[in-house]
């Protein structure tokens, strides 16, 4: 069992640091997009020494001079260079875009980390900032902040990144909250890291991704602001930008059509090139989608012969109630099918409670959610049988198990909170199956149920029965839905690490109930579990699972008493064994009490 | 206190209220133990006991609202920052859940190193020290260069313990720290955290919900319930002869993986469940 020094061989995942700029260029829209806009802010940076015409400069014969003819693009109403200008406003409008951003982010970014890690009245303070900024209407403060500062592009776009600093401020502050309770922070701090470096450190690393996502749509909005501005006639009228030379082809579209086409043109690429770059972004930053995974992919197929099983034999008589055979199940991944199960085979008898134990990842509860029919989205059964009381189930319609989850073969899940409908009483839960599945009238239902809560050992049925969800504790929400499970009475009830969540006191109870309703209603009971003392309290029969393989099965007591495969071997070898340490040398009992004082 | 490294002396822990002047949230009541150089001592309780609190207190990341914590004679409940960040060179911490305590986006060789770092030790010394580190949990020197996600929850833990131990601290609180972890890794965890202490005299404060898992770490156990201190005493006695009754309910709740031991368990808790009511019955009407 040495399997805690063994590295995997070779990880496919993609090399942490080849550099997300690599990652994006591979991407096809990333690709693309990065180039063009590449190409833009070049053009940008080299249009006043590539532009063929002074930007200002007029000539009366070219205006509206068609295309051609000493102007490329031809000439606008002053008899200006189209061509040149559209170049040379690149660089305004892509710097007022990049302001824009700048600003925000400087703002947001830090009010955000601030706010989201140390909390309380700063936090406030912040919630109390954004909501005020964000009920401002930015284009009349704009206009405003015009009419004091005068026409000045870069105060605009300025003021204007404050004002959508918001945008920042929210994702990153969530960010924050986010990871601020991760152990990872406490664990920075117990390293004697002082909170600026732990900010400036692993904060920061956090909220990378969702900034970098949202700055290339906050440029793009920077840019069309700017636009909008500007063909409003509130811009700087010295220097040439995108927005004037579309308010000037709009005002002349008559005398002029194309005017107006190649700054809109502009404009246009700049903000999709930025929006798909957008895209590649966050399919790189944060996973791909599913629909890139689906390609080519051959049939699953069993990987080798399936391994034998030791069975200890002593099968009560009779027909057995659930029989597993060969089962399989499989994912489908990156390149072909990854195999969860690759041979489950369980045999579960009327009236016997079966263990099925193993490890994480030994597929205990895949083979579970099989029987059910409930496997994780993707998840299927690629091989082998599942009959049920002498009907076979794989192959089924989701509306034929549905008919027999709800009456024959019920479900405990492993966390009693998670499954409870926080929104609805207790009782409204419990008499929702009732009336919909078994065809109860309410008043028939509310009586039936109440009875299950008092067959479930809770203290106060009514009292309950009027709760919500938020007021039980772990122990009485798994009652709760023990008693939901066997409303149907039904033939066999699946509990999935039913008492893993509860309290040692809670799980021996919860045991207790299982074992007495077990009794009382002749119920097969399937449990799955980690806990060998679990099994050891509750179960007639047990099966050992490793890596989606039963490897050996048989009465408790003989697979407890004599086990034969080397792993169920060392799973026991490995409990522990409960041997007391002696006290430290020195330390006489009586002194060891010296300190502690008894409540 | 005499020998002692750490005291813990009527320790309460409060939370402020939910809501405008509710009354504060007391998760620690007055809880008093120690512990001594190179001895492990146990912390058993269920969910809600406080258990996870007081270590946070010992590590200042909980408010001490009242008693004191001794280290080494000196009272820090309530240090500066800057002598708290100082502190962290001897109380050093590693947490139950391997898959958040380690930032995803570090190599592990970053995470090791970030305690040396921030005290400036030079480059060449700390990827020294790293390897070390690696080697001294069992794990290979190449995996300095890799991601959290690359490992098992086993081999994360590992990593913590060497970022616990990159310091060599005098006194590390363990929380639930092989609570999420499979059996069979469970028991190799455990090895070696025995084997470090036994190397390098660290003390532990062994932090765990299960009875058999500190019956077999500690050397004397402390056992909380509902933020008070029950009993307290040498591991042995207080693990398989408890005088309290809910020591003795915790004990007897604790499934053992043997079938006719468990049932003789399982006839105990009844028994001492209904002498338990009978007593409670009869404190009522007296």
């Amino acid at each position: 069992m040495s399997s805690a020094h063994r590295l995997p061989a070779s990880t496919p995942t993609r090399a942490p640091r080849a550099g997300l700029l690599r990652r994006l260029l591979a991407h096809p829209l990333g690709g693309v997009s990065l180039v063009l806009l590449a190409v833009i802010g070049a053009v940008a940076v080299a249009a006043p020494w590539v532009a063929p015409h002074d930007p200002t400069a007029t000539d009366l014969r070219m205006i509206f001079a068609e295309p051609g003819g000493g102007y490329a693009l031809g000439g606008d109403s002053a008899g200006r260079d189209v061509l040149s200008r559209l170049l040379v406003a690149t660089a305004c409008s892509i710097a007022g875009g990049l302001l824009v951003a700048g600003v925000a982010a400087l703002v947001g970014v830090t009010a955000g980390l601030v706010a989201g890690f140390f909390g309380g009245w700063i936090d406030t303070l912040g919630a109390w900032f954004t909501a005020l900024t964000m009920s401002l209407p930015s284009i009349i403060v704009l206009i405003a902040a015009r009419s004091v500062m005068g026409p000045s592009m870069w105060w605009t776009m300025a003021i204007f990144g404050a004002l959508v600093s918001p945008v920042y401020y929210r994702v990153v502050y969530n960010a924050v909250r986010g990871v601020r309770g991760e152990l990872y922070i406490d664990a920075a701090r117990t390293s004697g890291l002082s909170n600026t470096r732990i900010i400036g450190r692993h904060v920061l690393m956090a909220v990378r991704a969702p900034v970098v996502l949202l700055t290339a749509g906050v440029v793009a909005a920077g840019i069309g602001m700017q636009a909008g501005f500007d063909f409003l006639g509130l811009g700087d009228p010295t220097t040439p930008t995108w927005g004037q030379m579309l308010n000037e082809g709009f005002y002349n579209i008559n005398r002029s059509r194309l005017l107006v086409l190649w700054p809109a043109l502009a404009l246009g690429l700049t903000t999709v090139f930025l929006t798909l770059l957008g895209t590649a972004l966050r399919d790189e930053l944060e996973g791909p989608s599913d629909a890139r995974r689906r390609r080519n992919r051959a049939p699953w197929a069993p990987d080798g012969p399936l391994p034998a099983v030791i069975d200890h034999g002593n099968a009560p008589e009779g027909e057995p109630l659930l029989v597993v055979r060969d089962l399989a199940v499989a994912y489908p991944s990156e390149n072909g099918f990854a195999t969860v199960v690759r041979n489950g085979r369980l045999t579960v008898h009327r009236g016997e409670t079966h263990g099925l134990v193993g490890e994480s990842g030994s597929g205990k509860s895949q083979t579970a959610f099989s029987v059910l029919g409930l496997l994780p989205r993707g998840g299927t059964v690629v091989a082998g049988s599942i009959v049920f009381d002498g009907d076979e189930l794989v192959g089924r319609t989701d509306e034929q198990m549905n008919r027999l989850r709800g009456s024959r073969i019920a479900y405990v899940p492993q966390e009693p909170m998670s499954n409870l409908d926080p929104s609805f009483t207790v009782g409204d839960q419990l008499t929702e199956p009732l009336v919909t599945v078994l065809g109860l009238s309410k008043a028939e239902a509310e009586r039936r149920a109440l009875d299950l809560l008092e067959q479930v050992g809770i203290p106060d049925p009514r009292r309950t029965y009027a709760s919500y969800p938020h007021q039980l504790s772990g122990g009485m929400a798994q009652r709760v839905l023990i008693a939901g499970a066997v409303a149907s009475r039904p033939d066999l009830l699946i509990a999935d690490e039913p008492t893993t969540a509860l309290d040692v006191t809670v799980q021996a109870e919860v045991l207790d109930l299982l074992r007495d309703l077990r009794d009382e209603l002749g119920m097969a009971v399937l449990i799955v579990t980690h806990n060998f003392g679990v099994v050891a309290d509750l179960c007639d029969r047990v099966s050992v699972m490793q890596e989606g393989v039963v490897v050996e099965t048989g009465t408790t007591r003989d697979v407890f008493a004599d086990p034969r495969h080397p792993y169920t071997r060392a799973l026991f070898a490995a409990i522990p064994k409960g041997a007391p340490r002696a006290p430290l040398a020195g330390v006489t009992s009586a002194g060891a009490l010296g300190t502690g004082r008894i409540a | 206190m005499n020998g002692s490294l750490l005291t813990v002396d009527d320790l309460v822990v409060e939370y402020p209220g939910r809501g405008f002047r509710a009354p504060p949230f007391r998760a620690v009541e007055g809880v008093s133990f120690d512990i001594r150089p190179g001895e492990t001592v146990g912390l058993v309780g269920e969910s809600g006991s406080g258990k996870t609190t007081i270590g946070r207190a010992i590590l200042g990341l909980a408010p001490v609202s009242a008693g004191t914590v001794t280290f080494r004679g000196e009272d820090i409940s309530r240090p500066t920052p800057r002598r708290r960040r100082e502190l962290t060179r001897d109380l050093q911490v590693v947490y139950q859940d391997p898959y958040s305590s380690l930032n995803p986006s570090l190599t592990i060789g970053d995470s090791l190193a970030e305690p040396l770092v921030v005290r400036r030790t030079p480059k060449q010394q700390a990827r020294a020290r790293v390897r070390e580190l690696l080697d001294t949990v069992g794990l290979p020197t190449d995996a300095a260069d890799r991601m959290p996600r690359e490992f098992s929850g086993g081999q994360r833990q590992r990593v913590a313990i060497a970022r616990a131990l990159a310091l060599d601290p005098t006194l590390i609180v363990c929380d639930e720290p092989v609570s999420a972890l499979d059996l069979s890794t469970q028991a190799l965890v455990l090895e070696l955290f025995l084997e470090i202490q036994q190397r390098t005299g660290v003390a532990y404060l062994f932090i765990s919900h299960d009875l058999a898992v500190v019956r077999e770490m500690s050397h004397r156990v402390a056992v909380l319930h509902r933020g008070e201190l029950v009993e307290w005493g040498p591991g042995d006695v207080v693990t398989s002869a408890p005088e309290h009754p809910y020591t003795q309910r915790l004990l007897l709740a604790s499934p053992v993986p043997d079938p006719a031991a468990q049932e003789q368990r399982r006839a105990d808790r009844l028994r001492l469940r209904e002498l338990q009511a009978e007593q409670d019955l009869q404190a009522g009407t007296a």
